[in-house]
């Protein structure tokens, strides 16, 4: 009963993840990617980082490595596999999830708290919240900006596949909220299957309550 | 440059030959400023460097302090300047680099950095390039390696214009049991360089920090500024992590300036050995490099270890795990430093001469006069507005911004405020850090000046409920062949050294940068100080009004605006203002009250004086009904002093008594509106207002 944490060269936010989990009482340790993933893993998180220096695209790297063919197929077996910041990007890279995150409207890195509200509260990731219920996490990413086309975002929205917005305190969609440009200021997504999740936020920043606030955990006990 | 004809005396003296090109090289880099600290180490016996706290003091990679007896932490500050000036983003992102590898070559993990940065005016074209190109480079640097930006400073002076100042400073964690030092340990043991092949970037960069700006800089200086990694660096930092781990280091130095003639030296020398490398072993990224090249190139991102031979292999596969680079260069040996290369003797010195044995400078100084009162009048709301939007004391927002600070999971209070705190959960400490200076205060007056820029540092600390454990400095000053410009720079050390002093604050290692000239002349003389201090638990008052309390301001006025932002406004000058006698004591009291349950919020007075603190401390929901009796208290801003909100106001008087005046102010109110009665004079700002002041920074860059 061991969550995975996927190390990448470059991942740097993997230490951070196992303790947000092991707080909550989720057993999981980092994994190095070249090692591959152990067989009886029950959950895979793709922490937040710089994995290959992001040097030729957020996660296009890390997408390739092998541990990546592994993580497909636990997938596919259903076991619950998590992409956050650079870990999302990897998931879009790789196809687990549909879309692409790229480059902030600001063009410039972005450390600040933000307020997602919850899409969809039927979901592993999301059932420890009220559907519009408000959460506030932090972001940290310079390729943040959900982006998809016309058509393929009105299937994610028809199938309730978007799991947060950037919103205000007061739960609002607004273009002022939307701290980088993303398409209907999606912060989060769901894959095939609810069982795989990708969001730009850090979940695992508001997890410990002696930094940062608690809001974040219900989606970490989505591996619980 | 190249070595002077008494160094080349003195070096033709010793080895009974004239030297080769190889060791001529090294003797001009390692006896540079910037290596030997030949016009500061004179002065620098002025500091107090040892408490029972200290574990490892000046001299090393980086100092060691106990937080617990179990549980250390590393400081250490660098500087990047003259590199910053010729290419702003790759020079700030390597003075990252350079200061979180000596945080690794403790055997620790790096967990919070600080930038204090100081440029032109804001309103010049250039500043604003510097300024823009050094944050992001900090940014794409400390962001990629995973290491929080947590706290620092900014300020802009016309001074800096032709020589801006990036000083970094990293703080490391590490359980006691796994320090390692830059000491080599035994002869025969292995040398293995980790990381970086060495291409020929950064050639020459020691003696480049140590000689004034030139005018065609930007151009002609290029080839002496290295280019980073982050990637390399954030496996390097895994990889010595994992080596430290399982015990396979016995001592280890990074490669900064000098490179690896310089890193290999001292390592060996600081044992009392010498060493015999062969050239031809190390690693390198670019053809046909000579003898002088691989021992002088500052390529980034590599590590030198020393490691007993049956590790060697231990650590060969550890470096291939993360896919770097690593090459068994030679051995720590009895006798000589020796580099051999092509199957010749290149270098042959004695290792505590080349790394030691540099000549002091005894330079001629001159101390600056201290001005007359000569104030002018000023309507007094716009001094407010303009001394509350100056860039130097604006929000810093757009900066930190764009640094994460929060990954690691240790920033309970993040920048922004007066100082960050970092939970050391292995200990139950908060470790709060705070780092900066004020060049305003320290060309009004140097001496003077940089004490109050030690005290304010101390009472960032104590504002969060924190009391100073150690500090490590960065010492920038101009040419320091100009009298009255080492005048100015030894009155920054010796402030800096009996204000720490007074404070029981052991300064535990630091950077010396002199040669900051241009053709524009003379930096201020800047005494970066980074201080930490400890505090139970991690929880702190926050700087901004709660709405429901009376405001005391504690601490003592000095009187006087000499230095003030308010000065560089209104014009007009003024001597600088006195410091309290006991400033352990307002320090630790100031920690008391921060701790203390009925206290809402506590914020120190320094930078802008009382106007800036009141202003940074409305919110939309919560401002201040304010009485002073006129603009000079208004715009004092004498350190030593804080705002505090408190529902007991006795209680602070107590704790204060016989310690620091405590002056009512007022009430907290809750309507998000700042209201000033100054003297016969009614203030009024709603905290949308004040925030459009504060946000100049941003407005202008964005």
């Amino acid at each position: 009963m061991t969550v995975s944490v996927v190390q990448f060269g470059g991942s740097n936010c993997d230490r951070d993840a196992v303790s947000a989990l092991s707080h909550l009482g989720i057993d999981a340790e980092r994994v190095w990617h070249e090692d591959g993933l152990p067989e009886d893993t029950t959950g895979v998180m793709l922490p937040g980082g710089f994995s290959y220096g992001d040097y030729l695209r957020a996660g296009a790297m890390a997408a390739q490595s092998p541990i990546m063919s592994d993580v497909y197929e636990a997938a596919e077996r259903g076991v619950p596999v998590l992409g956050v910041c650079n870990g999302a990007q990897v998931g879009c890279e790789s196809g687990l999830t549909d879309g692409a995150f790229t480059t902030n409207e600001s063009a410039r890195f972005q450390c600040e708290n933000v307020f997602l509200r919850v899409e969809n509260a039927d979901t592993p990731w999301t059932a420890a919240y009220d559907d519009g219920e408000v959460i506030e996490v932090p972001i940290a990413h310079g390729e943040g900006r959900f982006e998809i086309s016309g058509e393929r975002y009105e299937a994610l929205e028809a199938g309730e596949k978007v799991l947060f917005r950037y919103c205000d305190a007061d739960g609002n969609v607004t273009d002022a909220a939307n701290p980088n440009g993303s398409t209907g200021n999606v912060a989060g997504i769901l894959g095939e299957r609810a069982s795989v999740a990708v969001l730009m936020p850090h979940p695992e920043r508001a997890t410990l309550d002696d930094v940062g606030g608690t809001d974040g955990a219900g989606i970490l006990r989505g591996f619980d | 440059m190249s070595l002077s004809d008494a160094d080349h005396e003195l070096v033709v003296a010793e080895l009974g030959r004239e030297p080769t090109t190889a060791e001529a090289a090294l003797f001009e880099n390692l006896w540079s400023e910037h290596c030997a600290y030949r016009s500061s180490r004179p002065l620098l016996s002025a500091f107090d460097s040892e408490s029972p706290d200290v574990v490892v003091g000046p001299g090393d990679d980086a100092a060691v302090v106990a937080v617990s007896d179990d549980t250390y932490v590393t400081l250490g500050i660098e500087s990047h300047n003259h590199p910053s000036y010729v290419d702003p983003y790759d020079g700030a992102a390597t003075g990252v680099g350079g200061i979180v590898r000596d945080t690794l070559s403790m055997g620790a993990y790096p967990i919070a950095l600080a930038d204090s940065l100081y440029f032109g005016d804001f309103s010049e074209e250039h500043s604003r390039y510097l300024f823009e190109g050094v944050v992001e480079g900090i940014a794409d640097y400390g962001n990629a390696i995973g290491v929080p930006t947590v706290t620092g400073s900014v300020d802009f002076h016309s001074d800096y214009e032709g020589n801006p100042l990036v000083n970094v400073a990293c703080v490391g964690l590490l359980p006691a049991e796994r320090l390692v030092t830059a000491e080599a340990q035994n002869a025969e043991n292995k040398l293995v360089l980790v990381g970086n092949g060495t291409g020929r970037d950064g050639l020459g960069g020691a003696s480049f920090a140590s000689e004034d700006l030139a005018e065609d800089a930007e151009t002609e200086d290029r080839p002496a500024v290295q280019v980073g990694d982050p990637y390399t660096e954030k496996l390097l930092i895994e990889a010595n992590e994992d080596l430290v781990d399982a015990g396979l280091v016995q001592s280890a130095r990074d490669l900064g300036a000098a490179g690896l003639g310089g890193a290999s030296s001292e390592l060996v020398a600081k044992g009392g050995f010498g060493a015999e490398i062969d050239l031809d072993a190390v690693h390198q990224r670019e053809p046909n490099m000579n003898a002088m090249e691989i021992l002088l190139a500052e390529s980034q991102e590599r590590m030198c270890y020393e490691v007993r031979p049956e590790d060697v292999e231990a650590v060969e596969e550890i470096a291939e795990k993360y896919d770097l680079g690593c090459s068994v260069i030679g051995e720590v040996a009895e006798g000589n430093y020796v580099c051999t290369f092509d199957g010749e003797v290149a270098v042959d010195v004695p290792a505590e001469y080349l790394a030691d044995g540099a000549p002091m400078n005894d330079l001629d100084a001159v101390d600056p006069d201290q001005p007359e009162r000569d104030l002018p009048r000023v309507d007094l709301s716009e001094a407010f507005e303009a001394v509350v939007g100056s860039p130097t004391t604006a929000s810093k927002r757009w900066v930190y911004r764009q640094y994460d600070h929060e990954v690691g999971l240790r920033t309970a209070v993040k920048p922004g405020d007066d100082a960050a705190v970092m939970a050391i959960r292995e200990a139950e400490k908060g470790l709060a850090f705070s780092s900066g200076a004020n060049p305003k205060w320290t060309s009004a007056a140097p001496y003077d000046g940089a004490r109050a820029v030690a005290l304010e540092n101390a009472i960032n600390l104590a504002a969060k409920g924190a009391t100073p454990l150690a500090a490590v400095d960065c010492l920038n000053g101009g040419n320091p062949e100009k009298p009255e410009v080492y005048g100015g720079f030894k009155g920054i050390v010796d402030g800096l050294a009996d204000m720490c002093r007074d404070l029981s604050t052991p300064v535990v290692g630091g950077n010396v940068s002199l040669y900051n000239d241009s053709v524009t002349g003379p930096i201020p003389p800047t005494p970066t100080l980074a201080v930490v201090g400890t505090k139970d638990g991690y929880d702190a008052p926050p700087a901004a009004f709660s709405g429901e309390g009376t405001l005391l301001l504690v601490g003592t006025g000095g009187g006087a605006l000499g230095g003030s932002e308010y000065l560089a406004h209104a014009g007009g000058s003024d001597k600088f203002p006195e410091l309290p006698k006991n400033p352990a004591e307002v320090v630790a009291e100031l920690a008391a009250v921060a701790n203390d349950e009925t206290t809402l919020a506590v914020h120190d007075v320094s930078h802008g004086g009382l106007a800036v603190s009141l202003a940074e401390m409305v919110t939309e929901n919560a401002g201040a009904d304010v009485t002073v009796d006129g603009a000079l208290s208004l715009f004092d801003e004498t350190p030593g002093r804080a705002v505090v909100e408190t529902t007991d106001p006795e209680r602070v008087r107590e704790t204060f008594d016989g310690a620091a005046p405590v002056l009512e102010l007022g009430e907290a109110t809750d309507d998000g509106t700042l209201s000033l009665s100054v003297g016969e004079e009614q203030l009024v700002y709603t905290a949308e207002e004040i925030r459009v002041m504060r946000d100049v920074i941003a407005r202008e860059l964005d």
